[in-house]
């Protein structure tokens, strides 16, 4: 390869790193930032802001939704398998919210640590497949755990 | 080059030569085009008919057979506009610039439509058209890279100078690729994480996977054929003064 061209080349080279250095720099320093969740373990520990909105994902446990009033009025708890979070919503809830279906509520925390929900959002899963082989595999798991 | 054969080198160095690009193009165009005309009718055809519906998600899932290939597309090509920007900047090769460049309206449009079809399909899924996830974000600002790009040398009048301007550009860009492919994996965020592209398994059944593989391929080749239209274009116009072009002209009157 000619002087030339090599050193052109180093220089890209060197740009490509130097850019990448420094966005890994600033993504570190705004990771808390970028999450656009907390987890219930998150609410639990303190960490998620007390008094201002915030978001909180985790899954709807099974058979924790109730309607206490006869109005809009949902309670679930949510939880992320090691912590549990209960949340209050009013309003129409999207298609693909179910018990066992991950969530994203958008609203905060009041004195009693109940999560009193503005708006819920269904975090959706990464797989795909018609509803035999749904069906099918919950036959595999419940007669796994029946022997 | 010493592990690439000899017949292979030939072919790339008669690709640069302009003249020879633009006659090897026309004998493959119309097999390029019944490449794609097949593949897009077998993967439409799986994907909306044959392909089953979701357990969860009912009809509404097969927006994946245009919006998942897009997004990978959106990523592809602005590899492929990077790469061969860096490598018109080293070696100084006019096809390669223009292959940058031709590339970054395709890619434009294919995040776009990622992110038009994926709003769609967040409206009923989600709850939401948008939301200011990771993931989301960053391919937001794939498009105003690509935009940028496009702007960039439209504001440079001469074009081997924007060129250069352009692979600049595209080249710091290039951090932004893994942070939207891992966004999902280092963030908590809205949109799920990797399907098809994860070490694992595929979480999908495979009678849905077949026809999004073959909608993939058939974007691909859409890309080609859109990429060597446009750099035939590109090619004419900066050549005009050449002998080959005046040849080409003649020939057509």
């Amino acid at each position: 390869m000619k002087p030339a061209r090599k050193q052109r080349l180093i220089l890209i080279a060197l740009m490509v790193i130097g850019a990448s250095i420094a966005t890994a720099f600033a993504l570190k320093s705004f990771n808390d930032n970028l999450m656009y969740f907390f987890s219930t373990t998150d609410v639990v520990a303190g960490k998620a802001p007390k008094t201002a909105l915030f978001r909180l994902g985790g899954m709807v446990i099974k058979g924790s939704v109730e309607r206490p009033g006869d109005g809009m009025m949902v309670r679930f708890k949510l939880t992320d398998f090691s912590k549990e979070v209960t949340v209050e919503y009013t309003g129409i809830l999207p298609d693909l919210f179910r018990e066992g279906q991950g969530i994203v509520a958008h609203g905060k925390l009041n004195e009693q640590g109940v999560f009193i929900a503005e708006e819920v959002l269904a975090k959706h899963d990464e797989n795909y497949m018609p509803p035999e082989v749904k069906a099918s595999l919950k036959n595999q798991t419940t007669s796994g755990t029946n022997k | 080059m010493f592990l690439i054969p000899n017949a292979v080198v030939r072919f790339f160095h008669r690709m640069a030569s302009p003249p020879h690009f633009y006659a090897f193009t026309d004998k493959v165009m119309p097999w390029l085009i019944i490449i794609f005309v097949l593949l897009t009718g077998f993967g439409l055809y799986g994907g909306l008919y044959l392909a089953p519906a979701d357990y969860q998600q009912g009809d509404s899932y097969r927006i994946i057979y245009i919006h998942v290939p897009s997004a990978w597309m959106s990523l592809f090509i602005y590899m492929v506009m990077a790469i061969s920007g860096a490598i018109g900047l080293v070696w100084r090769i006019k096809l390669a610039e223009i292959v940058a460049i031709s590339s970054a309206p395709i890619g434009a449009s294919f995040t776009f439509i990622a992110l038009f079809t994926g709003s769609l399909w967040g409206k009923p899924m989600w709850g939401t058209w948008w939301v200011w996830d990771a993931r989301l974000t960053s391919e937001l600002i794939l498009l105003f890279l690509y935009l940028g790009v496009i702007g960039l040398y439209g504001a440079i009048d001469d074009k081997r100078v924007a060129s250069k301007a352009v692979a600049i550009l595209a080249l710091v860009g290039v951090v932004n690729i893994p942070i939207i492919h891992y966004s999902v994996e280092w963030w908590n965020t809205l949109h799920q994480g990797p399907t098809v592209t994860k070490m694992d398994k595929p979480s999908i059944h495979v009678s849905m996977l077949i026809p999004l593989l073959l909608m993939a391929l058939s974007f691909k080749v859409y890309y080609l054929i859109a990429l060597i239209q446009r750099i035939r274009i590109e090619l004419l116009q900066r050549e005009r003064n050449a002998q080959w072009v005046k040849a080409k002209v003649l020939e057509q009157v």
